[in-house]
């Protein structure tokens, strides 16, 4: 059973952890959490990125969530924003391509060219 | 939406746009009356009359992106089906309470679904303040405080990756203890 003594080890870890720091610092992750973009299932797609930056220690991301950002018919929708403010939409998102999206285009800054809504609204 | 956890979700996001500083969600089973019954309470802008007739119309929305609003629509459509009742009150300037009962073993009730993801998502809610959810049956009782947790880890955030894993499994396990057996789909 998970405990609340449990919190003060990841506090403990977690604060040595920032002294660590990467570049990668300062990107954002917004899920898209109205009730089209539950209803199409961005809650597992957030869940899937929070773990998969859980597992790759990247706590400096952060993960947030958003209303609706007016077109459902593409949701679960997440935007991933750059330090600089740039911004890159990805579309009809998966807990899947939730992990694709951390591996390439959070840590190694290739975005997945695929699923973003340029891709999605050329076909 | 295909759990009760989803709709919770959608309605716990109207109380954030709302300016809600602190958000109940109790869920209670009360096994001799067959009742499943879930309150979600905030102090955030309330609404008036006026506005609390109309949000049960799926017509109507206060947000501007999309000209329709389903999320309490949907949340009284789902009680309704499985033989529960939905009540809705506000006040403007103090806050809105909906109590929503559901017949435990109706046919059409849905299933609680994965709740440790819902407080993980309402957490990460730029707007989220506090979050005190309640779950209970005839016997138990579990209450979490998001207050607590951010004293315990402060300076770290509640929004650290690490925390939103811990907290999901705790969740997770207390719905199990306490729902387990009680909602057919939780074996506990």
């Amino acid at each position: 059973m998970k405990s609340l003594a449990e919190l003060e080890e990841i506090r403990k870890k977690t604060l040595e952890e920032i002294k660590l720091r990467t570049a990668k610092g300062g990107m954002r992750i917004v899920v898209g959490m109205a009730t089209c973009g539950i209803a199409a299932g961005a809650r597992p797609v957030m869940n899937a990125f929070i773990e998969e930056l859980k597992k790759r220690n990247l706590s400096d991301v952060s993960v947030t969530m958003t209303g609706c950002i007016g077109v459902c018919r593409l949701e679960p929708i997440v935007e991933v924003i750059n330090p600089d403010g740039s911004k890159v939409t990805y579309v009809k998102m998966t807990p899947d391509k939730a992990k694709r999206v951390v591996a390439e285009h959070i840590v190694n800054g290739r975005i997945c060219a695929d699923l973003t809504i340029g891709a999605a609204e050329q076909q | 939406m295909k759990e009760l956890s989803s709709h919770f979700l959608d309605i716990i996001e109207n109380s954030l746009k709302a300016c809600a500083s602190t958000i109940s969600l109790s869920i209670c089973a009360h096994i001799d009356k067959n009742l499943l019954e879930a309150v979600i309470e905030d102090d955030g802008i309330g609404m008036d009359a006026e506005t609390l007739q109309k949000v049960s119309d799926p017509f109507y929305t206060s947000r501007k992106t999309r000209k329709i609003g389903l999320g309490i629509p949907l949340f009284r459509e789902a009680c309704l089906a499985s033989g529960g009742t939905f009540e809705i009150h506000s006040e403007l300037g103090k806050g809105t309470r909906i109590r929503a009962c559901f017949e435990i073993s109706h046919v059409d009730r849905l299933p609680l679904g994965n709740m440790g993801e819902t407080v993980v998502a309402v957490v990460c809610n730029v707007h989220f303040k506090r979050l005190i959810i309640t779950l209970s049956n005839s016997l138990e009782r579990f209450v979490l405080d998001t207050d607590q947790i951010k004293k315990i880890i402060e300076p770290v955030e509640i929004s650290n990756p690490e925390v939103l894993c811990w907290l999901k499994q705790y969740v997770d396990e207390n719905v199990n203890k306490i729902f387990g057996g009680v909602l057919d789909e939780i074996t506990g």
